[in-house]
């Protein structure tokens, strides 16, 4: 019988939830590395059991931590992460040069390829990868070098590089996102990099229509349709059907379209989830009301889903990393908030319960299918 | 031997308890017992100096023999209390946030 395995990043730990093929109860295991801000930690898809998770804390930096056995037990592997060549400078929040320094992983995306193989998202935002499950790592300069980097801002939450989404069905081709910078494509493999923002407009920067500088959340891909993908920008939904080479808005029927996260349905490609938050000034629901807006069109009609979830007082977030879904029958959708909620919806967010209430601020959530 | 005592996380990172004994080759300077340290634990590698600068990471302090040596020079000879095991260098994270 199929299995699930939800990965759960916290402001104070990892956590492993597991179920079987019904999701109805939970097996908590954690905290691991407990008192230590977990951004993320992902499985691979070619060895589910083999798991990169990044910890970090503001009294010792940056650890990388690697496990063999599904999140049982862990191995430090290496976390020297140190920028190609001379740094150089982005922007700081002044509009002034200011050196890259790195401070932490965001993201650590495994290979569709090999289990060994597994990039870094860093802040200062760069992409970083290793070939020997995380002993070594090496930048991918042709990123911050392509010519835009010099003028890469950083959002409220520091120049983070937050998402990576690799093309199942081109091996040289992937996306990234940085706040605030924008979304950036490869076709080589990432030797070289080029902005995919043609179509955004972010009215808070001075030029709103700008090659970059806007302030992505989050994109998300079905992978029998990559080169369709969906941004929850900081403002707006947005949708490209060309690998970024344009892009349209498709907030539509949406009651805020501020939010981070958004998510792609595991077997049908149009149908797409994301939380609206009230507003960047206030990082929390409308209303009290924590609803996930889902489309089957992707984008431009949304239906709220509320089935299972608080109607009333509740002023919690939904990060960008925040949301993922499992590829069962039915898919499940799974997310996580800053008041330490898990929800699990088993029919495609229909209804939603919670896995677990009171864990640390979540930061993460991934979701292993497992036969 | 040099003692050297570690904060709680990196008590738990390299799984020992609060106090550790290394050989410290040569002079016994900040910078040879960190280097010793992280020699035996690699798992402590950029958790008390930052890989970039080689500096102390900010939150961290440095003290022995009732001193702070936080601002000493890294390669400045430790006291010969250290040096001799009879105290040991103290690696303490700063009390912060709230």
């Amino acid at each position: 019988m199929s299995k699930v395995r939800v990965l759960v990043g916290t402001r104070k730990g990892a956590f492993v939830l597991t179920s079987d093929g019904k999701r109805e109860k939970w097996d908590i295991s954690g905290p691991h590395f407990a008192g230590w801000e977990i951004y993320h930690l992902k499985g691979s898809p070619v060895d589910p059991n083999r798991i990169y998770l990044s910890q970090s804390s503001g009294w010792h930096g940056q650890l990388v931590q690697r496990s063999n056995d599904g999140g049982q037990t862990w191995e430090t592997v290496g976390n020297k992460f140190v920028y190609d060549g001379v740094p150089g400078t982005h922007q700081w929040y002044d509009g002034k040069p200011h050196p890259w320094e790195f401070k932490r992983v965001w993201h650590m995306e495994p290979s569709l390829k090999d289990a060994d193989t597994v990039y870094a998202g860093v802040e200062d935002a760069a992409l970083f990868r290793s070939t020997d499950g995380g002993k070594e790592w090496q930048e991918l300069p042709g990123l911050r070098g392509h010519g835009t980097g010099p003028r890469w801002q950083p959002g409220a939450g520091g120049m983070c590089l937050h998402t990576i989404v690799q093309d199942p069905t081109n091996p040289g081709r992937m996306y990234i996102a940085i706040s605030a910078a924008g979304a950036f494509r490869t076709d080589d493999g990432g030797a070289n990099w080029r902005p995919i923002n043609k179509g955004l407009h972010s009215e808070y920067i001075p030029e709103p229509t700008a090659e970059v500088g806007h302030c992505v959340h989050r994109i998300a891909m079905h992978g029998s349709r990559p080169n369709t993908l969906f941004m929850q920008k900081h403002w707006d939904v947005m949708r490209t059907d060309n690998a970024g080479d344009s892009w349209q808005e498709v907030s539509g029927n949406l009651p805020t379209d501020f939010g981070f996260v958004i998510d792609v349905h595991a077997h049908e490609p149009e149908t797409i989830y994301v939380v609206p938050i009230k507003s960047d000034a206030f990082h929390f629901p409308l209303d009290g009301q924590l609803r996930v807006y889902r489309s089957r069109t992707g984008g431009n009609e949304w239906e709220p889903l509320t089935k299972g979830l608080p109607q009333s007082d509740c002023y919690v977030n939904v990060l960008r990393d925040a949301m993922a879904v499992d590829s069962l029958d039915k898919c499940g959708v799974y997310f996580g908030t800053t008041g330490g909620q898990v929800y699990a919806s088993a029919d495609a967010g229909d209804s939603w319960n919670p896995i677990v209430r009171d864990l640390p601020s979540v930061l993460s959530v991934e979701v292993q299918t497992l036969a | 031997m040099i003692r050297v005592v570690l904060p709680q996380h990196l008590r738990t990172l390299a799984r020992v308890g609060s106090e550790v004994n290394i050989d410290v080759p040569g002079q016994v300077t900040q910078r040879s017992v960190i280097d010793a340290l992280v020699a035996v634990y690699p798992m402590l590698g950029g958790t008390i100096r930052d890989y970039a600068t080689d500096e102390r990471r900010p939150f961290l302090r440095f003290f022995a023999c009732a001193e702070d040596l936080s601002h000493e020079s890294p390669d400045a000879p430790l006291p010969d209390a250290v040096a001799s095991g009879a105290e040991p260098f103290i690696i303490l994270g700063a009390i912060a946030g709230g």
